[in-house]
C-alpha cells in the first residue's frame, strides 16, 4: 500500500487530500471537502489528465493572437503534442467565442475552442 | 458640467459586476470610464482557465469570464466610454477624463472605485546587481506572450511564487522555453496549492523555499541570477548559494492595488490592504465614493472580485435613494495571525461580508469574531494561507454592542 498527498486542482479550495492506495485503487481518502476530490484522485491515479489554453495566430484582428483552450482534458503525457497542434493553426479575422478551431485534437476528444470575440478591423 | 447619478471608474471585472448590478436595481444613469480601447480589463490576457467556477459553476477562460459581462452591460444599455483615462478625481465627486475627444469633466452624485491593482516592480526590492534586459513583471510577460505574440525569453527564472507567476510557468514551457527554478523568500509559498500543483509539479518546475536573490548579473542581457537561503534569522545562510544560468527572469512579487486617485479624492487608505478603509456598504472615507475589486484588497480568484462589486451596488443604490449612508462606528480590528480585515467599520446592524487573510500559515485552526470578550461566530478551517482569501457572512444578530469587533485565528 502507498500513500500520497494531493492537491486538488479541480476547484479553488485546492483540498489537500491524504490518500492510501494500490494497484491504481483508493483504499483509504482523507482531506476531500468533496465528492469530486475523490474522483480527481482516481483519475490522478490511473490516467492523469489536464486542460490547456493557449492561443493562435489571427490576421485581421486588433490584436495578433486568439486565445484558445480544451473543452476536455487530454492525457497529460499528450500535452505537448496537442501544443504542435495548436501552434500550426492560423485564424482570419473575425473569430467568436466557442468557434472549433480544431476538431478532436489528435483524436483525444477534445475540441480546442476560440475563447476571446475577436471583431475583423481590416 | 456633465452629470452622472454613478460613475465607475475601470471596466474590468469589479467595474462591469457594479455596473450591471446598480442597473439591475433600478439606477439607469451609469458611466463606466475604461482606460484601454475595450472593456474587461486585465481578463484579457489571463487565457487560461479556473475562472467562473464559483460565479458561473463551470471553468473558463479569463476572457470568456469578462465576455460573459461584457455583453450584460451592452444588453442592458450602460454606457461606457473606452480609451478614456480618468485623471482626477476630487472630493466633492468631479471625475477627469482625457478622453479621444478631449477633457471630460464629470459631477457625480456617487463614484465606483474599481481600478484593479499593479504589479510590485524590481524597484521596490532592491534586489543587487546590474541592470540589464530581460527582466519583466510577471504580468508584462504574459501581455506580451498572450496578446501582442513575443516570447520574452528561452531559459528562465522566476522570481516570487505569486499566483501570476505560477501560470506563467506553465505558459512559458508550453511555448517550449525551460524554467529552471521559481524562487520564493519566504518559507511557503504565496500562490494557490492548485497552482503549485498544475504549474509547477505536471512540469518538474523546482521551487526554491526560503531562497533570496541575491544578486543579478549580465549586461546588457541577464545571463545569471543567484540566489541564497535564508536562515532562521533572516541571515542569508553562507555556502548555500545556488547559481541559475538564464537569459530572462521573470518577477512575481506581489499586487499593490492602484490608489493614486483614490488619494486625490481624500480617501483614507488601510496600510495593511493598500486599498481603502472601508465601512460595511463598501463606501470610503469620503461619502459617496465607494471602491470593490483589487483596488480595495487583491483577491485570488475573479469570482470574488464580481460577486463583491454586487454587493458594493447595493450600498450605491441605498446611497442614492436616501442621500446618504448610516455612518458605521464599529471598527473590526485584525487580531492574532491575521493580515487584514474587510470592512474595516461596520453598523452592527447589517449582515456582513468578511473577507481577510492570515499573516502566516496554519493548520488545523479556528476564525474566531469576537466582541466585548464574546465570540459571535466561530469558522472551523482544515488549514489557512496567507495565499487564500477567507470569507463568511456574519449575522446582524450577531453583533451584541457597538464596542470594536477583533478577529483572530485560534490554533
Amino acid at each position: 500500500m502507498n500513500r500520497r498527498t494531493f492537491s486538488c486542482i479541480i476547484c479553488p479550495n485546492g483540498c489537500e487530500i491524504q490518500v492510501a492506495h494500490e494497484n491504481g485503487q483508493i483504499i483509504e481518502i482523507t482531506g476531500n471537502k468533496c465528492p469530486k476530490g475523490v474522483d480527481y484522485v482516481r483519475q490522478e491515479l490511473t490516467d492523469p489528465r489536464r486542460t490547456i489554453a493557449s492561443s493562435v495566430r489571427i490576421a485581421g484582428a486588433e490584436l495578433p493572437l486568439c486565445s484558445v483552450r480544451l473543452t476536455k482534458p487530454v492525457p497529460k503525457k499528450d500535452l505537448f503534442a496537442v501544443m504542435e497542434e495548436i501552434n500550426k493553426v492560423d485564424l482570419t479575422a473575425p473569430a467568436h467565442i466557442g468557434d472549433v478551431v480544431i476538431k478532436n485534437v489528435c483524436g483525444l476528444d477534445s475540441d480546442v475552442i476560440v475563447t476571446k470575440e475577436m471583431e475583423r478591423i481590416s | 458640467m456633465n452629470t452622472r447619478e454613478v460613475v465607475i471608474v475601470g471596466g474590468g471585472p469589479a467595474g462591469l459586476a457594479a455596473a450591471a448590478e446598480l442597473k439591475a436595481l433600478g439606477v439607469d444613469d451609469i458611466l463606466i470610464i475604461e482606460r484601454e480601447k475595450n472593456l474587461g480589463g486585465i481578463l484579457r490576457q489571463c487565457i487560461h482557465d479556473g475562472f467562473g467556477l464559483t460565479r458561473f459553476g463551470e471553468t473558463l477562460s479569463g476572457p470568456e469570464y469578462s465576455q460573459r459581462f461584457i455583453d450584460q452591460v451592452k444588453e442592458m444599455g450602460i454606457e461606457a466610454i473606452t480609451n478614456a483615462t480618468v485623471i482626477d478625481i476630487s472630493p466633492d465627486k468631479v471625475v477627469t477624463a482625457d478622453t479621444t475627444e478631449g477633457l471630460l469633466k464629470i459631477q457625480a452624485k456617487a463614484i465606483v472605485l474599481t481600478m484593479g491593482c499593479r504589479e510590485r516592480t524590481r524597484g521596490a526590492l532592491a534586489i543587487p546587481g546590474t541592470r540589464p534586459s530581460g527582466i519583466y513583471n510577471a504580468g508584462v510577460a504574459q501581455s506580451y506572450m498572450n496578446l501582442f505574440n513575443k516570447m520574452v525569453g528561452k531559459n528562465i527564472v522566476i522570481m516570487g511564487s505569486g499566483d501570476i507567476g505560477l501560470i506563467m510557468a506553465r505558459r512559458l514551457t508550453l511555448e517550449g522555453a525551460h524554467v529552471s527554478a521559481v524562487i520564493e523568500i519566504l518559507p511557503y509559498p504565496s500562490g494557490l496549492p492548485r497552482n503549485i500543483e498544475q504549474c509547477l509539479h505536471d512540469y518538474d518546475i523546482p521551487l526554491y523555499l526560503g531562497y533570496s536573490v541575491i544578486d543579478i548579473q549580465g549586461e546588457p542581457r541577464i545571463e545569471r541570477v543567484i540566489a541564497a537561503k535564508v536562515g532562521e534569522n533572516g541571515k542569508l545562510v553562507e555556502g548555500s548559494e545556488i547559481e541559475f544560468p538564464c537569459d530572462t527572469l521573470i518577477l512575481s512579487v506581489g499586487l499593490i492595488p492602484e490608489n493614486e486617485l483614490s488619494l486625490s479624492a481624500g480617501v483614507v487608505l488601510d496600510d495593511r490592504t493598500k486599498g481603502a478603509v472601508v465601512d460595511e456598504n463598501y463606501q470610503t472615507s469620503v461619502p459617496g465614493i465607494f471602491a470593490a475589486g483589487n483596488v480595495l484588497h487583491v483577491h485570488d480568484l475573479v469570482d470574488f472580485v464580481s460577486l463583491e462589486a454586487e454587493d458594493l451596488a447595493k450600498g450605491v443604490f441605498q446611497y442614492l435613494r436616501d442621500g446618504k449612508l448610516e455612518e458605521n462606528e464599529i471598527p473590526v480590528c485584525a487580531g492574532e495571525n491575521i493580515g487584514h480585515v474587510i470592512p474595516q467599520k461596520i453598523s452592527g446592524k447589517k449582515d456582513i461580508q468578511m473577507s481577510l487573510r492570515v499573516r502566516k500559515p496554519v493548520g488545523r485552526c479556528k476564525v474566531v469574531v469576537k466582541q466585548a470578550g464574546r465570540e459571535l461566530k466561530t469558522v472551523s478551517m482544515p488549514k489557512a494561507i496567507p495565499a487564500e482569501m477567507i470569507q463568511f457572512r456574519v449575522k446582524a444578530e450577531a453583533f451584541v454592542s457597538s464596542e470594536p469587533v477583533e478577529v483572530m485565528i485560534n490554533e
